[in-house]
């Protein structure tokens, strides 16, 4: 398939509503040296609302710096990325920070929890900084909890728990506020293959639940072809390809 | 973030490290103590001087003699003095007149005369001298043994312990209570001649010393005396007239029983009307107002005198040795910023991961400024409230030891280290503003921190 044209790339489930994320051109370039690092290199896609797409991809193909940069994390160097309406391109830090805060949740390869925090504090955190109120805190995070099964380990620390128990409560942390974009990096990247599995499972039960739109970087084809209902190729910061899936 | 969530988040960072940030929390502790200890030992040092300075009665009065007496003095202030033999003279008017200025508590003479005290068969010699009640308050009568004049024109005597000695060698102080006899000359006018006296008449006086303009004569009295009290020391440190005695009396009775003084004689040579003063000593409620009053005083046309040039030179030296502790307490607190900033800064190293994660899932970088702001600000308040407690652990030991010093010297202990209440605050808020500035740097650089490359290498 052809790179050029956004819209023939969108999934077969097109509406009429605006797309979740819609990237125009999109490059971010790193300074190495004298020379220039062109880690995402003029890419353009759509992804619909409530869509899971996953992008595979080698490694320093520009996933994840794609994946940082619908998230927020990271500015683009040129091209735009809309998320439900707003150029990110065009928002000031702190709104970056509110963007990420309220409609971004975020999973990690290495769960990236922290580990002095009990399970409770670190889902709460994200609320914290959203300024919830205490009591709907504690009333969401339960709620969180209980949505990937870890009902029952509020006040254990992530060392105390499996890796797999570890990407939940990480996956608990990224839905405390209850975002519309749910992106996830290498999410089984330190699971077990029958963890991994369960981990997707959850993933792909929330999305169709609360209907929020996940886009996921794997490098695992098998996976992401169980899972996800399009596949978007990337390689050398450029969109090699998409697949979508019945 | 909200400021409870921002505190309790401080905190519990602030645990995870327990033995880095207690020791830093110590470090500034220390300093604020040192600062505490220093300026407290320099506010118990200026109010000794203070105390020691009230106590001598010399700094919260006015001296005042008329410009026609005394002349040669000082110079400057009688080439400034037209017609020196046309100023007014120190009368009852004057005195009432500087009785009602403003701030004024006491105008009294200063009255010290030759007397012999009777006792036991005995008569001994001493001068007399007048004192006012104010004099309560002057530090000879700390340790005074018995009891004060019971007003102003009691027929009572305090006597200097050294007389009372001489009066009763083997036990003074069963002198107090005991009547004695006091000899002294009464200041007689003498009757008006009306064939001496052709125009000056003193009727405008209708006092029993209207007959002044000619002169007096002394005749010997005695009046029956309680004895009330024994000092060890003179009043006023022996700086004054009326300190240089052993027989003191309350000054309205000096004044109610008329007694003659060397002074008299200036007042006959004068002639032309009732009694007059050769000084007057005028009592300001506040050591700070002695200006005003000296002011008010000089513009009636009178010479006054007073040691205020002295407290000023004094205020001065206060406020540089303040200052120089002050200097030498922060050092100790300058030492901690950098503690405050070693320990913030190694933190951000620590915990890059950390704030990475914070980012992205929510934080903005003003919130992980005000994270690390918090963590200084918190270390700074306990290191303060920590520092105070140091602060007067060490001002107690100070005072304890001086005491036991002053103790060996047989002096009386005294304050030298006093914490007034305002330094507990502004210490506690000083340590949390220096801690805080010492934050700006690490927190800036924990919120400068950028969460792709933080969260890159896992």
């Amino acid at each position: 398939m052809e790179a050029s044209n956004p819209l023939q790339m969108s999934s077969p489930t097109t509406s009429k509503a605006p797309p979740a994320i819609h990237t125009d051109n999109v490059c971010r370039y790193y300074p190495m040296g004298a020379g220039l690092i062109r880690a995402v290199d003029g890419i353009s896609l759509t992804i619909e609302r409530g869509e899971f797409v996953a992008l595979l991809g080698q490694s320093g193909s520009g996933k994840s710096t794609l994946l940082n940069l619908l998230a927020g994390l990271d500015r683009p160097t040129s091209g735009s990325v809309v998320v439900q309406g707003r150029d990110l391109a065009k928002l000031s830090s702190e709104e970056l920070a509110q963007y990420r805060r309220n409609d971004v949740g975020m999973v990690f390869q290495a769960f990236h929890l922290i580990p002095s925090m009990t399970i409770t504090e670190n889902v709460e955190l994200p609320m914290r900084f959203a300024e919830v109120e205490r009591a709907e805190r504690a009333q969401r995070v339960r709620q969180s909890l209980e949505q990937v099964g870890l009902g029952h380990r509020l006040e254990h620390r992530p060392s105390e728990l499996s890796g797999g128990e570890q990407q939940r409560v990480s996956l608990a942390r990224a839905l405390a506020n209850r975002p519309q974009l749910l992106l996830a990096d290498e999410p089984t990247g330190n699971l077990d293959s029958r963890t991994g599995e369960d981990i997707l499972n959850l993933i792909r039960d929330l999305s169709l639940s609360l209907g929020m739109t996940v886009v996921m970087v794997t490098h695992e084809r098998a996976l992401a072809e169980r899972f996800a209902q399009r596949l978007i190729f990337l390689g050398d910061g450029k969109l090699v390809s998409q697949e979508a899936l019945a | 973030m909200k400021d409870y969530d921002l505190f309790e988040l401080a905190v519990r960072n602030l645990r995870q490290s327990k033995l880095r940030n207690g020791l830093t929390t110590v470090g500034i502790s220390v300093g604020v103590a040192s600062l505490v200890a220093m300026l407290s030992l320099g506010v118990g040092l200026q109010q000794l001087a203070t105390r020691r300075l009230a106590g001598s009665g010399m700094f919260d009065t006015v001296f005042v003699t008329s410009k026609q007496d005394f002349r040669g003095f000082d110079r400057e202030d009688d080439q400034k003095t037209e017609h020196p033999e046309k100023a007014p003279v120190l009368d009852q008017p004057a005195r009432d007149q500087m009785t009602h200025l403003k701030y004024v508590t006491e105008v009294e003479p200063e009255v010290r005369v030759m007397g012999e005290i009777g006792y036991g068969g005995e008569t001994h010699f001493g001068f007399v001298t007048g004192l006012p009640m104010s004099a309560r308050e002057n530090e000879a009568f700390d340790n005074l043994q018995g009891k004060f004049f019971s007003g102003s024109a009691a027929d009572e005597v305090i006597l200097l312990n050294d007389f009372a000695k001489e009066l009763n060698p083997k036990d003074p102080q069963q002198l107090i209570g005991q009547e004695v006899t006091l000899r002294y000359g009464e200041r007689h006018a003498l009757p008006a001649d009306s064939s001496d006296r052709p125009q000056l008449s003193g009727a405008q006086s209708s006092d029993a010393n209207s007959g002044d303009d000619f002169g007096f004569s002394v005749v010997r009295k005695s009046q029956a005396l309680q004895v009330v009290g024994i000092i060890q020391e003179e009043p006023y440190g022996g700086m004054r007239t009326v300190s240089r005695g052993r027989i003191f009396l309350p000054v309205d009775l000096t004044e109610k029983l008329n007694m003659a003084q060397f002074t008299d004689m200036r007042s006959s040579l004068r002639g032309g009307g009732g009694k007059t003063y050769m000084t007057l000593t005028v009592r300001v409620k506040d050591p700070g107002k002695i200006a005003e009053v000296q002011d008010a005083i000089n513009k009636m046309g009178f010479r006054t005198f007073s040691v205020l040039d002295a407290t000023k030179s004094l205020r001065r030296f206060f406020t540089v040795l303040d200052l120089f502790l002050g200097i030498f307490g922060s050092l100790a607190l300058a030492v901690a910023t950098l503690a405050i900033i070693n320990t913030l800064v190694m933190a951000v190293l620590e915990r890059r991961r950390e704030i990475g994660v914070m980012k992205a899932i929510g934080a903005s970088d003003g919130d992980v400024k005000r994270l690390f702001f918090a963590e200084a600000g918190a270390m700074g308040f306990f290191g303060g409230v920590l520092g105070i407690a140091l602060g007067f652990a060490i001002g107690k030991a100070i005072n304890v030891g001086t005491g036991i010093y002053l103790h060996r010297h047989q002096l009386p202990s005294e304050a030298v280290w006093i914490m007034p209440p305002w330094l507990v605050g502004a210490a506690i808020a000083f340590s949390i503003v220096v801690s805080l500035l010492a934050g700006l740097y690490p927190a800036s650089r924990a919120a400068r921190l950028d969460p792709v490359q933080t969260l890159k290498y896992e």
